[in-house]
């Protein structure tokens, strides 16, 4: 299906063109200038090479969690609980970053291997309750939301730290931070994770579509009753997806402990690189190629979305509003499709 | 420190803290009964939140000492209005609501932060002046023990919720409006055969859910938070989520794991004058309720069945 495989394409390029006009319909209906609203977001983001390196920084944990969450979609999983995992996985990059002594070749792997090991334990969590007992994924990836995030509240004030809102900075053998990306990109947070996120993606990519693994896990989530007929272990499955997409989204929180700020500090709230994962992923179709794409446009919009108050004047809430509305019509592809299709017959 | 004295410290600020997260449950118990997932129940509660609030402060004058009950009401109107986007995503056009749920919760963000930048040219409102106060119900405040502990102090915004909750009991239950609902999100084909239409019966849901995440929103902006920014809400209507399928999308049930939760977030704000739990450290009173929910669905309650057409859109004519 030639056609099927085309509107794959369309629906979020059209999606996100539609997302970007009702912007700029929204800035001209309060009154700003609309060419220079986005011009200022362009800026942001590309404008020179030390916003390009932020936005290289940003788009960096977003392919992750982006990953986390379309990997577990492929088993039919929703997983709302990368923000938790995020959480704990930047705990323990900085846990083993701030408090292990050894030399670089050890050290940065070993941060970077058990934040991904606290991850998976945040989504086995889920994935076995969800296989063993038939509890919904959604409630308990939403409370381990919180759990993570008080505990790793509590653990930062009285472990790692002494009453303080910040642990200390990571060892430098531990540090993602680079100081040639710094000095090219004007002191940037730029850091050498890209390289590692891009690589995670071509692993999913990998395990999706060129081992049994992936063909299991995608056969589950396409239909449980048919694949346990077909004679594959569906629990096995379920609590797989939820580990390795948990992995992900814990890589993420090493992005942030190792590489952008090289701490962790009290949060008041979550960060929302989990939850805008949701809108990476969908927009990216759940797929490796996507989600590094959807993760560019999102980074870009995010970084750049701060440079519109100070050069056009426009809150930078309206980046959010875009992002909701290219999700929105992500979410209503068949209207799109229907409207194509109809237009394409009217065409002949 | 009495039992009584003890029981009154702990249950008027668990009402306190579970009415938001009852309105906004019920809300999601109508939306999920008809067949369409509300991820999007945090979104409603921001969008009630944020009309709450800057109705309240706009009209503070011209109401009174009614604003806060006016501010609810307009709450709920605007939200109902506002998850209509996801009514005619989910439910014409066939959207997948989990994502148009998501897509709701970042618009309601988005916009409310985007207009309090607009016109207060601040990222948060000022505070209000017209909110909900804490009173002694006449009459049965006087009931010996009973009043001390359910009926002083309280804000009777919580009894409207707990009410609430018999009422969507009633209209799903015992009408033949909430039996047609339920026919929908168990087996739309069914229902549509017997002439109840699908799509009229799941935009009215949805709606409702709207209405009821707007009450909910608006009434922890006015007796919680007091003004809104992006902080406001933080995760209730997650909470109201799991509150409905910890409730298994009965209306009662998702009252009481609404009073559950309310009551366990007012442990770690009571614990200082409590024995017992003075000495256990706050982040232990914390993480509670959320581990304790775990344990609970891991163990007692097991399988949640959701209502079976949960999810799926509904296309007339394919079978």
């Amino acid at each position: 299906m030639n056609t099927n495989k085309l509107f794959n394409v369309l629906v979020p390029l059209i999606s996100a063109l539609i997302g970007l006009v009702a912007g700029a319909l929204i800035m001209l209906g309060f009154g700003y200038n609309p060419i220079k609203g986005y011009a200022a977001l362009w800026n942001g983001a590309f404008g020179d090479i030390y916003y390009f390196g932020e936005t290289v920084r940003q788009v960096t944990p977003y392919i992750f969690t982006g990953l986390a969450v379309a990997f577990a979609f492929r088993s039919g999983l929703l997983n709302i609980g990368a923000e938790g995992q995020v959480i704990v996985g930047w705990l323990a990059a900085v846990w083993i970053g701030t408090t292990v002594e050894a030399p670089m070749i050890i050290h940065l792997p070993l941060a970077v291997i058990v934040a991904a090991l606290a991850g998976a334990v945040w989504g086995f969590i889920p994935g076995l309750l969800k296989a063993t007992r038939g509890v919904h994924e959604v409630i308990v990836t939403i409370m381990l939301n919180y759990t993570a995030l008080y505990a790793a509240n509590a653990i930062v004030r009285n472990v790692l730290s002494d009453n303080e809102d910040k642990t200390p900075d990571v060892a430098g053998t531990a540090s993602l931070a680079s100081e040639w990306f710094q000095n090219m990109t004007y002191f940037s947070r730029m850091h050498y994770g890209i390289f590692i996120a891009l690589f995670t993606a071509v692993i999913m990519w990998f395990i999706i579509e060129r081992t049994s693994l992936g063909y299991e896990l995608k056969s589950v989530g396409f239909n449980e009753h048919a694949s346990k007929y077909a004679g594959m272990n569906v629990k096995r499955n379920i609590i797989l997806s939820m580990v390795i997409a948990g992995a992900f989204a814990g890589l993420a929180g090493a992005m942030e402990g190792l590489g952008t700020f090289g701490y962790m500090s009290v949060q008041s709230g979550f960060n929302n690189l989990g939850f805008d994962g949701i809108a990476v992923a969908l927009l990216g179709a759940n797929t490796a190629i996507g989600v590094v794409l959807a993760a560019i446009l999102f980074g870009s919009l995010k970084v750049g979305g701060l440079n519109m108050p100070t050069e056009a004047g426009v809150p930078t809430e309206l980046v959010d509003i875009i992002i909701a509305l290219i999700i929105f019509f992500v979410a209503s592809g068949y209207i799109i499709r229907w409207l194509l299709l109809r237009f394409k017959k009217e065409g002949k | 420190m009495g039992f009584v004295d003890l029981l009154q410290s702990i249950i008027p600020p668990a009402l306190f803290f579970s009415a938001p997260l009852i309105f906004t449950a019920l809300g999601g118990v109508f939306s999920e009964r008809s067949g369409v997932i509300n991820i999007g129940l945090e979104g409603l509660m921001v969008m009630g939140a944020f009309v709450g609030i800057v109705f309240n402060l706009a009209f503070a004058d011209v109401f009174g000492g009614w604003t806060p009950w006016v501010s609810i009401i307009v709450a709920a109107i605007v939200s109902a209005i506002f998850s209509l986007i996801h009514a005619v995503a989910a439910v014409s056009f066939r959207a997948d609501q989990v994502v148009s749920g998501v897509a709701i919760n970042f618009l309601a963000l988005g916009l409310g932060v985007f207009l309090t930048k607009q016109w207060y040219g601040k990222g948060q409102t000022d505070m209000v002046s017209q909110q909900f106060f804490t009173q002694d119900i006449p009459l049965l405040s006087k009931i010996p023990i009973i009043g001390e502990i359910f009926f002083q102090g309280i804000y009777l915004s919580s009894y409207l919720a707990i009410v609430l909750a018999f009422v969507a009991w009633y209209v799903l239950y015992k009408t033949p409006f909430g039996l047609r609902l339920r026919s929908v999100g168990e087996h739309p084909m069914a229902a549509d055969t017997n002439g109840v239409s699908v799509y009229k019966m799941r935009y009215i849901a949805v709606i409702l859910s709207g209405a009821l995440g707007g009450l909910g929103g608006s009434v922890f902006a006015l007796t919680i938070a007091l003004n809104f920014s992006h902080a406001t809400i933080v995760g209730q209507g997650f909470m109201s989520l799991a509150a409905v399928i910890f409730g298994k999308w009965h209306p009662l049930g998702a009252m009481g794991a609404a009073l559950f939760f309310g009551f366990a977030q007012s442990l770690s704000v009571i614990s200082g004058g409590v024995p017992l739990l003075e000495d256990v450290p706050q982040v232990f009173l914390l993480i509670a309720p959320y581990v304790l929910t775990i344990l609970a669905l891991a163990g007692f309650i097991g399988r949640a069945e959701a209502p079976r057409a949960n999810g799926e859109p509904y296309i007339k004519g394919t079978r």
